[in-house]
């Protein structure tokens, strides 16, 4: 590592709302600086935009359930997986692709850092395995905790003290970053093979509602101030009618205020919204409410949201949400995986085709684009597609298209079998709206950089920030009329430097760089109750030791680790 | 003082316990005493300290003896062995750590090899299996805090995993199932009348190569039509009954072994076998699960997959793709027909395993095994490489039957100068690229890479 500058590009950095300004970025090793010497390293970047690197919120990149999927589907690797670029390793799969394919993907994208939405505490070792194969890229991992019994038993009785106790302890042991929900209380209930469809519906034995756990475990994050708020995907995703349950537990965020020492304004940032905006009773008449949903979120400054796009190919479901993966399995009827893990959470994996052809996907498809559009704060709307559950990751460059032309929708749109259906059940054809470069930089980079709480070294090109710069072959004054040529540029880089390393190069894998684990040490006062109730459900309930659970350092043998002192 | 260390993983069949206790020497070096282990667990602590274990590499001469040889000569004739080979085969990892086997990812990958793991010979009929139907399965722990009805089928963990009726699946007193087994219906699917059958509460002692039939019985029972008096040899009201039982539990647990897998029907068994437990989640909730073999053979199948998309039968050769079509790419069909111009066997005994025209064929090009021990393999073997025992001598990542992860770590230090799996295959590759003169592709700058060798314990 040493100097480079990065000449007359046109530089897009809304974090210090500089948009297309012709500038010169300097590095210095592993941070950007003001200038550097007469001897740096130049890369012409004249003609073309300039970012930061990319911040991906939410996918599924690592993991057990992401790994039964590549296990159970070798069909999505056979004529989908490139040529191996020499001498640099084999990349394998489509849809979830081998954790070489990951990495260097993401950084021909310009991504830097990518958090894996959903671990389960037990797997946390596989996760961190795969994270250490998984090459160039930063990554960070959230623990799954809203159907755990420890969590469970201590909002049961309020005890919030207690429940960040053994918060600060798990988020330590797995090494992870935050705190996830899926299906509060319905993945709990799924292992006796039910559900809590409502925010009110009890989960069976504990006799507590995901509207509790809910706002129990906000309490929660706020009494550590960790840096991300909590993450949450809702109850009944993926099912007609679902979007009053999603602003019912929106409603739970108001009046809560965000505590925390890193910038964060947000105290929920809401998950995939596109699987949590339906409308109707039935698939019959199912039907877009992105906007009564994106109305509330324009309104409510204190939750941020990822919008979980349709991409419209033929992918992999995985979540911890267990139930809907068999309500999916029922539907569609291919092959179902499944994992309850002991005391804490579960897991399914389905193969899903999104076809375009079918109603029911072209009306999502919509919904995804729709809440893009609708979104009045890009720094509060962040562009997934719930990879690999609503498309995989590599179709973001096809999303900011579709978001930044609507030509590229109405193109979309009007190859579809049901066009007439789509456009009657959603808004997507009427609207105008064309996202530009520093929106698709907010949605993609400040915003998300922000709401994980890693405003100070991600999502911006000030001096003193990770020396992470991406180079598109766009021309800001002069964007391309074909909206294709949008997607290639950010589908693969003119040049990617990531912490000081030039790993891309027109668009290949020239260096794996030196990727780093992001895990959050809470440091809170000592608390007897909780590490008594660790000991006794280890020795009683769970079926490995105490001793072997906590994951080892070399599994994280570059870590980045954010210390949190709460007590002080 | 000799020094108790607790929760230690066994390094023996695929239930991983981890919570054996080891008394250890005053040095460190040897190992005393164990508590909690089963007797093949504990009799592979004190293997460690046999002094008859080889300790350097042995080559074969001309004349058939062997000769002591340094670990830098072994591993140059190994890099050769792989670089000069057009086919060679990779094959075994029943027994050892997960970061041996993304080491040997890479040498595989460098050479164009085919890797291979004993699920070739084992549970390959289950991947066939959930590459058609999924696996809807559950950790153990959910098996002992919740499984009220609990079906062997062509299985024996009396024998086989001998902890495993214990720990997890019939005594065990959980959560829910405070009375242990008094609260658990056993039934045992089984031609012979084993010592698990011998605990069941119901047996059925099915015709031997019958199983699909008695699955589709229990399928077809399950949504409400009728059955032929007699099925597989087991009379029809005994199928009701344990029908009835699985239908009308809170927690049903399908475990199955190779007496499912490896008779008439293999993958097709699997298969319906699924289907039974996708059935049976319409009235109640059920799981399933393979009863793997070794403490780390869900491993392969884990590292590989993230790494190459695949769980086993990786056919690297072509360079830019992985590849794999069992039948074409697995381990016995490509010594049969004679495709293999160089074996590496790690970690388990093909000279044991693989039926003899196979081993025939393998023997006439480079015959390399890399295991702790003297086994069938390394006294056939051109050049056996000796390494430390996982779980004793070296820490690492495991994965349990279900699929769980554990990190063993060790108790003993290993013999002077015996490298690991993860050493051995890292310093391979690094030997392949100075033959080769190419730089070596590490995920992260080395330094950091080398994970297992510093774990913490």
């Amino acid at each position: 590592m040493a100097e480079i500058i990065i000449k007359n590009g046109f530089v897009v950095d809304p974090a210090r709302k500089i948009n297309g300004d012709v500038m010169d970025i300097a590095i210095k090793d592993d941070k950007i600086v003001e200038k550097v010497g007469s001897g740096a390293k130049e890369i012409d970047a004249r003609g073309k935009v300039v970012m930061t690197g990319g911040v991906d919120i939410h996918a599924h990149v690592a993991g057990p359930k992401v790994n039964v999927g590549r296990l159970m589907r070798p069909e999505d690797k056979l004529f989908k997986s490139p040529n191996a670029q020499a001498p640099y390793r084999i990349e394998s799969g489509f849809s979830i692709p081998s954790t070489f394919k990951t990495g260097y993907d993401y950084a021909r994208m310009g991504y830097a850092f990518v958090m894996e939405a959903a671990m389960p505490p037990l797997h946390s070792p596989h996760v961190h395995e795969e994270i250490h194969d998984t090459p160039i890229i930063d990554q960070g991992a959230l623990p799954v905790f809203a159907n755990n019994w420890f969590v469970l038993e201590y909002l049961k009785n309020r005890e919030i003290e207690n429940s960040a106790a053994y918060t600060a302890w798990l988020l330590a042991a797995t090494k992870g970053y935050g705190v996830k929900l899926v299906n509060p209380g319905g993945t709990a209930a799924w292992a006796w093979g039910l559900n809590c469809l409502t925010l009110n519906d009890p989960v069976p034995f504990f006799d507590i509602t995901p509207a509790e756990i809910i706002s129990g475990l906000m309490q929660t994050n706020e009494y550590l101030g960790l840096p991300h708020s909590i993450h949450i995907h809702q109850n009944s995703l993926g099912t007609p009618g679902n979007y009053e349950i999603t602003l019912d537990s929106f409603r739970l965020a108001e009046g809560v205020k965000a505590n925390n020492k890193f910038s964060r304004d947000s105290v929920m940032h809401s998950t995939h919204v596109q699987f949590h905006s339906y409308g109707g009773d039935s698939w019959r008449n199912f039907e877009s409410k992105a906007k009564e949903v994106m109305d509330y979120i324009n309104g409510q400054k204190n939750i941020t949201v990822d919008l979980g796009c349709v991409t419209l190919d033929e992918t992999t479901t995985m979540t911890a949400d267990g139930p809907f993966e068999h309500h999916l399995n029922q539907l569609n009827h291919l092959k179902w995986a499944n994992t309850d893990v002991e005391l804490e959470t579960a897991a399914g994996v389905v193969p899903y085709v999104y076809d375009k052809d079918i109603k029911v996907c072209g009306i999502q498809w919509a919904i995804g684009l729709e809440l893009g559009l609708y979104a009045k704060d890009p720094m509060r709307t962040f562009i997934t597609t719930d990879h690999p559950n609503a498309g995989p990751f590599i179709r973001y460059p096809r999303i900011i298209k579709w978001l930044m032309s609507k030509k590229a929708r109405e193109e979309t749109l009007e190859s579809m079998k049901y066009t007439d259906k789509v456009i009657d059940a959603t808004n997507i054809h009427s609207l105008d709206t064309e996202r530009t470069l520093y929106e698709i930089a907010q949605m993609t980079r400040a915003g998300p950089a922000k709401a994980l709480g890693l405003s100070h070294i991600f999502g911006s090109l000030a001096p003193g920030m990770e020396a992470n710069v991406v180079v598109y072959d766009l021309n800001f004054n002069d964007m391309p009329d074909d909206p294709e040529q949008i997607e290639r540029a950010f589908l693969r880089s003119s040049n990617f430097i990531k912490s000081g390393d030039i790993v891309v190069k027109d668009g290949d894998i020239v260096s794996h760089g030196n990727k780093r684990t992001f895990w959050v040490n809470a440091r809170v006062k000592e608390n007897p109750q909780v590490i008594r109730d660790i000991h006794e459900k280890f020795l009683k309930e769970y079926t490995v030791g105490l001793g072997n659970y906590s994951v080892w350092d070399c599994l994280a043998p570059n870590p980045y680790v954010i210390d949190i002192d709460v007590e002080a | 003082m000799p020094k108790w260390i607790t929760q230690v993983g066994c390094p023996y069949c695929g239930s991983s316990c981890d919570d054996l206790e080891v008394l250890v020497s005053d040095d460190g070096k040897k190992v005393l005493e164990t508590r909690n282990a089963c007797v093949i667990g504990n009799e592979i602590f004190h293997h460690a300290s046999n002094p008859n274990r080889p300790t350097r590499p042995r080559m074969r001469q001309e004349d058939g003896t062997v000769k002591e040889i340094t670990y830098d000569e072994a591993i140059d004739y190994t890099a050769k062995a792989l670089l000069k080979a057009k086919k060679p085969l990779i094959y075994g990892f029943g027994s050892t750590n997960c970061e041996g086997m993304s080491a040997v990812g890479r040498v595989a990958e460098k050479a164009g090899a085919v890797l291979d793991n004993c699920a070739s010979i084992c549970h390959g009929p289950s991947f066939l299996a959930i590459f058609d139907n999924g696996y809807p399965s559950c950790t153990l722990g959910e098996v002992k805090n919740r499984a009220d009805v609990v079906l062997f089928w062509g299985c024996n963990p009396m024998h086989a995993h001998p902890r495993h009726t214990s720990r997890y699946s019939i005594f065990p007193r959980g959560f829910f199932t405070t009375k242990g087994n008094m609260q658990r219906t056993i039934i045992c699917v089984d031609p012979r009348e084993t010592d698990t059958a011998k605990l069941a509460d119901i047996h059925l002692m099915i015709d031997q190569g019958h199983d699909y039939e008695l699955f589709d019985a229990f399928r077809t029972v399950l949504r409400g039509h009728d059955i032929p008096d007699v099925v597989a040899g087991i009379k029809k009201e005994q199928i009701l009954e344990a029908a009835g039982k699985m239908k009308n539990g809170r927690f049903v647990m399908i475990f199955y072994g190779m007496g499912c897998c490896h008779t008439d029907g293999r993958n097709h068994n699997v298969d319906i076998a699924i289907s039974t437990t996708r059935d049976l989640n319409s009235h109640t909730k059920a799981s399933i699960m393979a009863m793997r073999g070794h403490y780390n053979i869900a491993g392969p199948g884990q590292v590989w997959s993230w790494q190459f998309g695949f769980p086993y039968c990786v056919d690297l050769s072509r360079g830019t793709h992985a590849h794999m079509n069992p039948g074409e790419t697995s381990s016995i069909d490509l010594a049969m027909r004679d495709e293999v111009d160089c074996f590496v066997n790690v970690g388990t005994d093909a000279g044991a395993h693989f039926p003899i025209e196979a081993v025939r064929h393998l023997k006439k090009h480079p015959f390399i095994t890399v295991d702790p021990n003297i086994c069938m393999a390394s006294e056939i073997s051109d050049l056996h490489i000796p390494v430390r025992i996982v779980g004793v001598e070296e820490p690492g990542v495991v994965y349990r039957m279900d699929n769980v992860p554990i990190q063993f770590k060790k108790v003993v230090d290993g013999p002077d100068g015996v490298l690991s799996d993860e050493e051995l295959f890292d310093r391979v590759y690094e030997r392949m690229c100075e033959l080769t003169e190419t730089e070596p592709i590490w995920i992260l700058n080395r330094g950091h890479a080398h994970g297992s060798s510093t774990a913490e314990q």
